[in-house]
């Protein structure tokens, strides 16, 4: 099964290597990683997709919370919560396939950036289910390149899953 | 006051209590030299930066300190590696202290440049490299926050010369920030009620003890509970000591090489208390067979342990002190006969046991050497065949008295962690078993030790092998011995005596008992190189694939 888990960290130098260091000296698999700065500048979330059973998991959650910069880790797969994802898609299309394609791009809500002879590249935003199924009905005209930008998720309703604003108390002296 | 980096470093592991450092300088470090030259710390010269590191580690291990090692940056700190992962492994609290090049250079591949950060990621409990001159005291303080409470390990702290260099307005912070660093000291106390109860209840308990009893100096409460419940005590290889071994409760080692008693109590027990341990593969072996009927209850500080490598029953997340103490105030002392006696039974009927023919048996090295030897004395031992005797046929009676290097297994180990026993506690006497093989890995530190004046006792079994190597192919390998025998190998005696210690040869059962109790007696340190029997096996031993309690013999 695919977890998603939301894990605040330190924004300290170095964290994303501890991080991917971890998954991969303990054999774990990451489906997906973003990583950006909260509202909180000393604090950063890594919205991490895996796939294990809950053993792995566990152990995958515990160890990652060994890492003295992680501060909080929430696994909100079984919440209701937002996500969302930005993929960009550089396909073929020949003057024949272009009405076609922008008939696609209409109805999964997508959107054209950029314009050349033979192709046509695409942003699209949204779950991982629909980024999926757009780029299935691309794939008969030829996708020529493709990036993902890993998935970021929320809670819905007022709950965080995590606070951003952790009291971090300045080191006394 | 203005002082620089380096020597708010200094002023820092005063505050911190550090009375001793081992190390290595170089270019990089200099300015933390400059300053420490002016301390009242005491500075230990190495031979080389790995012996820093095995001796800080060994001193931590035998006082429950803070080793402290340091070195320069590029080669002094790839010396250090072998030392941290051997501190990591076997959770030794730990501040490795390293130079690296001016900050306008990091990343440069400069002079004697390397990631040592990057480097020791996975193999530190945390690391820092300071970059801005006024992180120093908060991270000096986290370091050694970091190494000795929750699950002690190194933490190395990288700092760039131009840093070392800068002025900065030195005050020790009294109270640090660490957000994701909450370490669970208390048991969950519904846990805890439950657990008493399972080992009320149970017929045949056996407690399975680690490092983390001696880690967390519960050996107190552990001899409490074994007694309360009529429990009989295996130990991990990190654990002996920790429990009397001469107690009628005392099972010795458990796992590939432990006692057929030990394992097969395991085998039989219907609860198994892990305490402070980790289930090892070396512990465990084939682990369907590993305490078959028994309900496990694990005992220990790190949460990532506890459903690692076995399923467990029953968790207890917290300090092992903490846990026993609590777990108790439930319970009454209760008998077990029937329990009693079966153990009894299994250690007269599966004994150690090895045949005397005349020549020097390691084995009987160890019985002299535990029937000469001061009660409190520290025991230390290299990897090998000679680890694996000392750990069976060596009996403790104190913790921290058996320094082993248990979970990275690194030869090489024993000299250098033997000088920081020595020098942490000057009025024990130090022993070292130790093989031809891994004395010859760090040997150098006797010159070390030589010039700190210690009066170590090295025995090294010499069987002018790597007999462990030996005995894997034997077993492994249909007995095609390769690339284990030394055709040279130095006269060890003659060596000490050119270091200026004391050196003897012994070849015989009668030498060794005619020399020993001067030997152990003596204020000077000495190297007894005892020429074993070359063939000789560890056994029990548990072969690749087996349940523990099918070990050959
Ligand atoms: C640094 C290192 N290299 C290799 C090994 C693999 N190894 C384990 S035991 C052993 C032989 C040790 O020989 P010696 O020190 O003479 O001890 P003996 O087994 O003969 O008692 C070797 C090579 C190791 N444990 N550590
Ligand atoms: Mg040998």
């Amino acid at each position: 099964m695919k977890h998603t888990l939301s894990v605040l960290v330190e924004n300290n130098p170095g964290v994303l290597a501890r991080v991917a260091g971890l998954f991969s000296r303990r054999g774990f698999n990451i489906d997906s990683l973003a990583v950006g700065m909260t509202d909180n500048s000393s604090v950063s979330r890594m919205t991490i997709v895996v796939e294990g059973d809950e053993r792995y998991l566990e152990q995958l959650n515990k160890q990652l919370h060994k890492l003295v910069d992680v501060i909080k880790i929430s696994d909100i797969t079984r919440d209701a919560y937002v996500d969302r994802e930005l993929v960009l898609i550089k396909v073929s299309a020949d003057a024949a396939k272009r009405a076609e394609i922008m008939q696609l791009v209409d109805i999964f809500r997508a959107r054209i950036v950029d314009v050349s002879p033979k192709t046509l590249t695409i942003e699209v935003t949204g779950n991982d289910g629909k980024v999926t199924a757009f780029e299935d009905s691309l794939r008969p005209f030829g996708i020529k390149e493709l990036v993902r930008t890993g998935k970021i998720a929320m809670l819905r309703g007022k709950r965080a899953s995590s606070k951003n604003h952790i009291n971090k108390e300045e080191d006394e002296s | 006051m203005e002082i620089t980096v380096a020597e708010a470093l200094v002023r820092c592991l005063e505050q911190e209590n550090v009375e001793i450092i081992f190390g290595y300088p170089g270019g990089a470090i200099l300015p933390v030299y400059d300053a420490l030259n002016k301390s009242v710390i005491k500075h230990v010269l190495v031979r080389h930066e790995q012996g820093a590191a095995h001796m800080a580690d060994g001193y931590a291990r035998v006082t429950g300190k803070v080793g402290v090692c340091l070195a320069t940056s590029g080669p002094g700190a790839t010396n250090l590696v072998t030392g941290i992962a051997n501190a990591y492994m076997d959770s030794v609290p730990m501040v490795v202290i390293t130079g690296q090049v001016a900050t306008s250079m990091v990343g440069t591949d400069a002079f004697q440049e390397v990631d040592i950060t990057g480097i020791t990621l996975p193999i530190t409990k945390h690391n820092y490299l300071v970059k801005k001159p006024e992180q120093l005291p908060a991270v000096v303080k986290k370091a050694f926050l970091l190494a000795s409470t929750g699950r002690p390990g190194p933490v190395l702290i990288d700092l760039p010369k131009d840093v070392a260099q800068t002025k900065i307005n030195f005050k020790y912070p009294k109270k640090v920030a660490l957000p994701g660093y909450k370490p669970t000291i208390k048991g969950h106390s519904a846990m805890v009620q439950q657990a008493a109860k399972i080992m009320m209840r149970s017929q045949r308990p056996v407690i399975y003890a680690g490092g983390g009893v001696r880690i967390a100096n519960a050996a107190p409460e552990l001899l409490q509970l074994a007694e309360t419940i009529c429990a009989p005590v295996t130990h991990t290889l990190m654990g002996l000591g920790s429990f009397p071994g001469d107690h009628p409760l005392f099972l010795g080692m458990l796992g590939l090489h432990g006692t057929r008693y030990a394992n097969q109590a395991v085998t039989e027990c219907d609860c198994l208390i892990a305490v402070g341990a980790r289930f090892d593969d070396r512990v465990v072996s084939k682990i369907s067979g590993f305490a078959p009927s028994a309900k496990i209850i694990h005992i220990d500080i790190d949460p990532a342990e506890i459903g690692k490598n076995v399923i467990t029953q029953l968790p207890i997340v917290g300090d092992v002190k903490n846990v026993l103490g609590a777990l108790l105030t439930h319970m009454e002392k209760k008998e077990n006969t029937s329990w009693m006696e079966r153990i009894r039974r299994l250690k007269e009927e599966m004994p150690l046991h090895y045949k005397q023919d005349g020549n020097l048996k390691p084995q009987y090295v160890i019985e002299k050497l535990n029937e000469y030897k001061e009660d409190s004395a520290i025991v230390v031992t290299d990897v090998g065949q000679h680890q694996m005797w000392a750990a069976l046929y060596m009996r403790f009676n104190e913790p921290r008295s058996f320094l082993s290097s248990g979970g990275l297994g690194a030869m090489g180990f024993c000299l250098p962690a033997a000088i920081g026993a020595q020098l942490g506690a000057p009025h024990r006497q130090v022993i070292l078993v130790v093989g031809d093989g891994g004395i010859q890995m760090t040997m150098q530190e006797l010159g070390t030790a030589a010039e700190q004046k210690l009066p170590l006792k090295i025995f090294i079994l010499n069987n002018n092998r790597l007999g462990m190597v030996r005995q894997l192919q034997e077993f492994y390998c249909d007995s095609r011995y390769f690339a284990v025998d030394f055709k040279l190998n130095p006269d060890f005696a003659e060596l000490a005596r050119i270091y200026g210690m004391e050196g003897y040869t012994v070849e015989t059962p009668e030498h060794l008992l005619e020399i020993l109790p001067r030997v152990l007696s003596s204020a000077a340190p000495v190297v007894v190189n005892c020429i074993i029997d070359r063939e000789e096996d560890v056994l029990p031993m548990v072969l690749d694939g087996s349940n523990i309690d099918e070990a050959i013999e």
